[in-house]
This record gives C-alpha cells, sequence and structure tokens, in this order.
C-alpha cells in the first residue's frame, strides 16, 4: 500500500476511510482539517485572547503548536497557555518540565497554576488522607474550577482545550450509560454557557481528530516525549470506556466517527431543549458560578482537604 | 525482531512478518498504538524483517 496522494511510504491508515498517507501528506491533512474546524465553528474571531490549556501531553502541545501557528500573523489575537499542576509527584512534574521547555522554545506565555497554592494540598496529599475517593472525580472537578477561574481573571475570551474525537466519543457514551444527556447538551467543537460571563467558552480545535491522528502528528513533529500514564488512572470509568470503544473500533473501523457525527446531528435539538435550564448561581463560599448554594470544590476543600 | 513496547516498558524478541502480524501476536489492538520502524513510522500491512527495530508506541492519553 502507498500514499493515496503521492505513491511514496505512508506512515498511517485513516480509520474512517481506507486511506493511506505519507509523512508530509499526512501532515498537510492534520493541518487543514484542524483549520478547518476552527473556521466552519467560527472558533477564533477577531481580537480574541485564547488560553490553551496545556500539560505537556502530546494533545495540548499539538494542540498549542497548530494554534501558534495559525495566529502568528495576526496581531491582534493573543495566545496563553494555562497549566495545572495537580502535585501528582513522577507525573506532572515531569509532564510540566517538558512544556516549559516547548513554551520556552516557541515563545509562548504560560501560566502554571497549582491545587497546593489554590486549595491548600496537592492531590497525592489529598489521596493519601482520603483513601476511599475516587481520584478522578475530585481531581475533574478542581482542574475546571481552577482552568474556569483563572481564564476570567487572565482576560480569556476563550479556552482551547485538546480534546480530540476519541476524548469526545467517550464523554458521549458515558452520558448515555449515566442517562446524563443534560451534561451532552454542553459538548460540541465549542461549548460553554452562551453570553454568561462567569463561563469562560470553551473550544476544541482537535474535535475531528482521533487520538491516533493525534499521536501520529506528534510523533511526526517530535512533540512526543517519554510515554507517562496518570498513576491514578486505570480505574477510572471513562477508561473502560475508552478500552470498549478501541475493541469496537478495532472490528468496525469508523465507529468512533460515527459516534461523532449522530451526536453532532442531535446536538442541537439537545441545546434547545435542555441547555439553559439550569439556574446559575454564586457559590456562598467562593462566589464561582455553580447550580447549587456551594460549588463541589468548595464542597470538596471542606470535606477532603480541611479534614 | 527487537521490540520495545512503550506503554509497559518491555523488551521483547518477536518473530512476525508484518506489522499486523506482531501485533495480534502480542495481543495488541492496533487502534491503540503507532509502530516505528528504525524511527520511522510505518502501517499494519508493512513487511518486516529480523533486523529491524521496531518500537510501539501508545496513543491513549496518560489522563
Amino acid at each position: 500500500m502507498v500514499c493515496k496522494k503521492c505513491s511514496t511510504t505512508p506512515v498511517i491508515k485513516l480509520s474512517n476511510s481506507n486511506i493511506s498517507l505519507c509523512k508530509s501528506c499526512f501532515v498537510r491533512y492534520f493541518e487543514k482539517k484542524v483549520f478547518k474546524t476552527i473556521r466552519t465553528y467560527n472558533l477564533i474571531e477577531d481580537n480574541d485572547h485564547l488560553g490553551v490549556a496545556v500539560s505537556g501531553g502530546k494533545d495540548s502541545t499539538t494542540l498549542l503548536y497548530l494554534l501558534n501557528k495559525l495566529i502568528k500573523d495576526r496581531k491582534d489575537i493573543k495566545l496563553t497557555g494555562i497549566a495545572i499542576d495537580e502535585g501528582i509527584e513522577g507525573y506532572r512534574d515531569k509532564s510540566l518540565e517538558f512544556l516549559k521547555s516547548f513554551c520556552d522554545k516557541n515563545k509562548v506565555n504560560l501560566k502554571i497554576f497549582s491545587y497546593k497554592d489554590a486549595f491548600g494540598k496537592s492531590l497525592d496529599s489529598i489521596l493519601k488522607s482520603n483513601k476511599s475517593i475516587i481520584p478522578c472525580s475530585v481531581c475533574g472537578v478542581f482542574r475546571r474550577y481552577l482552568l474556569n477561574k483563572n481564564s476570567k481573571e487572565l482576560g480569556f475570551t476563550k479556552l482551547a482545550t485538546g480534546h480530540n474525537l476519541d476524548d469526545e466519543a467517550q464523554t458521549v457514551l458515558m452520558n448515555y450509560f449515566r442517562r446524563n444527556i443534560k451534561v451532552s447538551a454542553r459538548l460540541g467543537p465549542i461549548t460553554g454557557v452562551m453570553n454568561n460571563s462567569k463561563f469562560i467558552k470553551r473550544i476544541k480545535p482537535l474535535y475531528f481528530m482521533t487520538e491516533k491522528e493525534v499521536t501520529t502528528y506528534a510523533y511526526l513533529k517530535g512533540f512526543v516525549d517519554k510515554y507517562m500514564e496518570c498513576p491514578n488512572d486505570s480505574d477510572s470509568y471513562r477508561a473502560q470506556v475508552r478500552d470498549m470503544l478501541n475493541g469496537f473500533e478495532a472490528k468496525y473501523p469508523g465507529t468512533k466517527h460515527s459516534i461523532i457525527t449522530s451526536f453532532l446531528e442531535i446536538l442541537p435539538l439537545l441545546k434547545n431543549n435542555i441547555e439553559y435550564k439550569d439556574v446559575i448561581k454564586n457559590c456562598s463560599i467562593c462566589n464561582e458560578p455553580c447550580s447549587q448554594d456551594i460549588c463541589q470544590a468548595c464542597k470538596y476543600v471542606e470535606s477532603l482537604v480541611k479534614n | 525482531m527487537k521490540v520495545f513496547i512503550e506503554r509497559t516498558n518491555e523488551h521483547r524478541e518477536v518473530k512476525a512478518e508484518t506489522v499486523r502480524e506482531l501485533l495480534e501476536l502480542l495481543e495488541i489492538n492496533p487502534t491503540t498504538v503507532i509502530v516505528a520502524r528504525n524511527n520511522e513510522l510505518v502501517i499494519d500491512n508493512t513487511k518486516l524483517n529480523r533486523r529491524d527495530s521496531i518500537k510501539i508506541l501508545s496513543v491513549i492519553s496518560g489522563g
């Protein structure tokens, strides 16, 4: 098999078609598709200050590189990387090291916020004294909280995240399995509660790229650092859905694309019916937006950090 | 051929004719990895030979 476009040696076979591409044709295909997503969904607008949520992993590094490349000639658009240091020894400290050197090399402004500074304890320390909690639940709440709060303080107009097609397909299925369709109404290439200044809009330029395509691009561009897996991730619900979905994809190529295409067809209905029914309040402790009187992050701080 | 599996940090010596056969022998789902032969990425029907040095890299995010 040879590259569909130029008949040289291929580096990838695309999963939703039978097309194989060589290194340079794949890089072109990848960048073209990401930039098309940005245009089609109007993810970037004049005078934006883009925050890019980065971790040093291949997805967010690829995203940061591409957005930096896209806006380099736009004087009206500003870009800042924002990273969260959960405090996971042997994992996050190493990925942040890679990230800092990447940002230095690419002249990207980077801001890092830690759980320890914001909540008083690192994730490692919280888990040590609370052995029965599900790490990903707490970590997800704290990470989203810090990203939203600090994005507003830094003046971002949008926050770009490295979510890819695999991530989104997993989330769609998880929400079905847990009868959590209301949460799915907030998904899509551009998310966030419209016209509400308490929430920063999230954009996902890698929305239509599979995890395999992102890894291939990152490898070819030299963004793949030593593989590291979060030590708390292996038993998560998401990890189980991911493994199941990958099993399906191997047997029935194109499954993940079909999930996303079908989901995007019903997304407008979900948004019209459900999204604005939530009443947004302000947390009585921290004043951040939430749906109850006290936000989940403050509840966790009370029960897990101050105990 | 010499095979390095990045996710488990394992070095193996394996005999296989193609990338597809190699992944089947190692019971690795091809959608979860990319494969490099002598540091160049290859696809599943690529023929391998015993002097090749293979790296199997995980595409799954670390969390």
